[in-house]
């Protein structure tokens, strides 16, 4: 029976909340795993689960620094949309969403996921002229896409200027309506505990601080809580990747950490329910259900590895949130944080065996990860079972930036703050 | 943040334009190694801590800049003019922190 139920809440209500299990266990390393996955985050957690329930690998340790969940998996805006151009991009983020559709259930954990649509505004018919397109790419995959009015969007969003004297009048938009948020702890917590009650430990404050090696092969790591052996080690970490592969003496990475800012406001009553996007600057938000504005915008733009943010792109994300919404002008801002994001040469992720033997990588993910947790961790944990890759995660080899088979769906190329 | 501009004196951060990653060596014209090209454009050392890069003072003088910046802490340690020969300024260290 599933551990929460409507029944479980009124026993344990009866009985003083009294019974409730911790949700994961805190064991100690074991000298030695099957696998072992670097990074507690939404992506090493939901590898580890779906390495257990799909692939029955059970013998699995996730090595988490800090606390579980302390990274990107928690500083993220929460959207979830599969609406990229390019189809390897689309047939992935649409198998995310598929599993976002049924996570919940799957989880026996409530992630929230509520698909409340993302609509792109624009401003300009050239660029509603390439909506559609992106629009007919997306449907020709079979994922939902539509193109919405000014009229139409009036009444979705009441609260938008789309009057012709707007700053930057808005002429249509590209909606996907299965597009929507997620509560992220839930999903990190959720996933911690599938995989932990499959027999997954999940060791926290276990920092990496090098590699074992059996030869060439990597069959190991030492940390900060001793050494741990495994048959396949696999990396997950996304912002410090750089820094894991330096200690496994790979000096260069077709990555650079770049901090992205986010900012929530003081709950205000519903306001918005789409998750939004700007099209004449970077700018995207949505409402939490505590009623939270839920917004962000562009990177800072320089290599940075500080959890925090610089004030020129607060004032510029306030200022593009004001073009589209002139009434929020004296809603208060109550907490602005940072995340380091993998940013990749061409702005698409790295799920690959190797690059060196024993280990398993994936990254870059650049600020578009939340969305992918379950896809990445379901094709990442394919990858290490079966040692090759799915087709679905195929293309998103590490090798393609030299092959020149890059997935720029931005079409920015090699610049990686622009992705 | 602010860049001190040999030109300008200290002006803030939005009067530059960041330009990357200040190590890479891009290869003779008429270079046909494809492995040099390939990490000319698309491998970074990315370390956390010293990083050795690229600025142009867009909103001033337009000089470009080499600037030895601390990722973790944005604290900046040499600015100078990225014109000469960039190979005198003292190259990042590639450990950094881990």
């Amino acid at each position: 029976m599933a551990e929460y139920s409507a029944f479980s809440l009124l026993k344990n209500a009866l009985t003083g909340n009294k019974d409730w299990k911790p949700a994961w266990r805190k064991p100690d390393p074991k000298a030695s795993y099957d696998v072992i996955v670097i990074g507690g985050g939404g992506h090493g957690l939901s590898t580890a689960y779906y390495l257990a329930k799909e692939h029955g690998i059970t013998n699995v340790a996730v090595l988490e620094k800090g606390w579980l969940g302390s990274g990107n998996v928690g500083r993220n805006t929460t959207a979830v949309r599969s609406n990229y151009l390019l189809p390897a991009n689309t047939r992935f983020y649409e198998h995310s969403m598929k599993l976002w559709e049924n996570l919940s259930h799957d989880l026996n954990y409530n992630v929230m996921f509520s698909q409340r649509g993302c609509l792109n505004l624009a401003h300009t018919p050239a660029q509603l002229d390439d909506f559609a397109r992106r629009g007919n790419a997306m449907r020709h995959l079979g994922v939902d896409a539509e193109l919405m009015t000014t009229a139409e969007i009036a009444r979705l969003v009441p609260a938008l200027d789309v009057s012709a004297t707007a700053r930057f009048p808005i002429v249509g938009g590209l909606m996907q309506r299965r597009a929507g948020t997620a509560r992220h702890d839930a999903v990190a917590w959720g996933y911690a505990r599938g995989a932990d009650r499959r027999g997954v430990d999940i060791i926290e404050n276990c920092e990496v601080t090098g590699f074992l090696r059996d030869g060439d092969r990597i069959s190991g790591v030492t940390t900060s809580r001793g050494e741990i052996r495994a048959r396949k080690v696999a990396v997950a970490v996304a912002g410090s990747t750089g820094q894991v592969m330096r200690l496994a003496g790979i000096d260069t990475m077709p990555i650079e950490s770049h901090v992205l800012q986010a900012f929530v406001t003081e709950s205000l009553k519903p306001f918005i329910n789409t998750v939004l996007t700007f099209g004449m600057g970077h700018f995207y938000m949505s409402q939490s259900d505590k009623g939270g504005l839920v917004y962000g915008g562009d990177l800072d733009g320089y290599n940075s590895y500080a959890q925090r943010g610089s004030l020129p792109v607060v004032d510029e994300v306030m200022s593009e949130m004001l073009a589209l919404f002139p009434g929020l002008a004296r809603v208060r801002m109550l907490r602005s944080w940072g995340g380091v994001c993998d940013m990749s040469m061409d702005g698409s992720p790295i799920i690959t065996i190797g690059p060196l033997p024993g280990m398993y990588l994936n990254c870059g993910w650049c600020y578009g990860g939340f969305k992918a947790t379950p896809a990445s961790g379901w094709c990442f944990a394919w990858t290490i079972a079966k040692d090759e890759p799915h087709d679905i995660s195929a293309p998103f080899t590490l090798d393609r930036f030299h092959r020149g088979l890059v997935i720029d769906d931005k079409g920015q190329g090699p610049t990686p703050r622009l992705h | 943040m602010l860049i001190t501009c040999p030109y300008c004196g200290p002006r803030d951060v939005i009067e530059f334009t960041y330009q990357g990653d200040g190590n890479r060596e891009r290869p003779q014209p008429a270079s046909q190694d494809l492995d040099a090209w390939n990490a000319y454009v698309y491998n970074r050392l990315n370390p956390a801590g010293d990083h050795n890069e690229i600025w142009q003072h867009s909103g001033g003088c337009r000089a470009h800049l080499r600037v030895v910046r601390n990722t973790l802490t944005h604290e900046i340690s040499s600015v100078a003019f990225a014109r000469g020969d960039h190979k005198s300024v003292a190259r990042h260290k590639t450990e950094g922190k881990s």
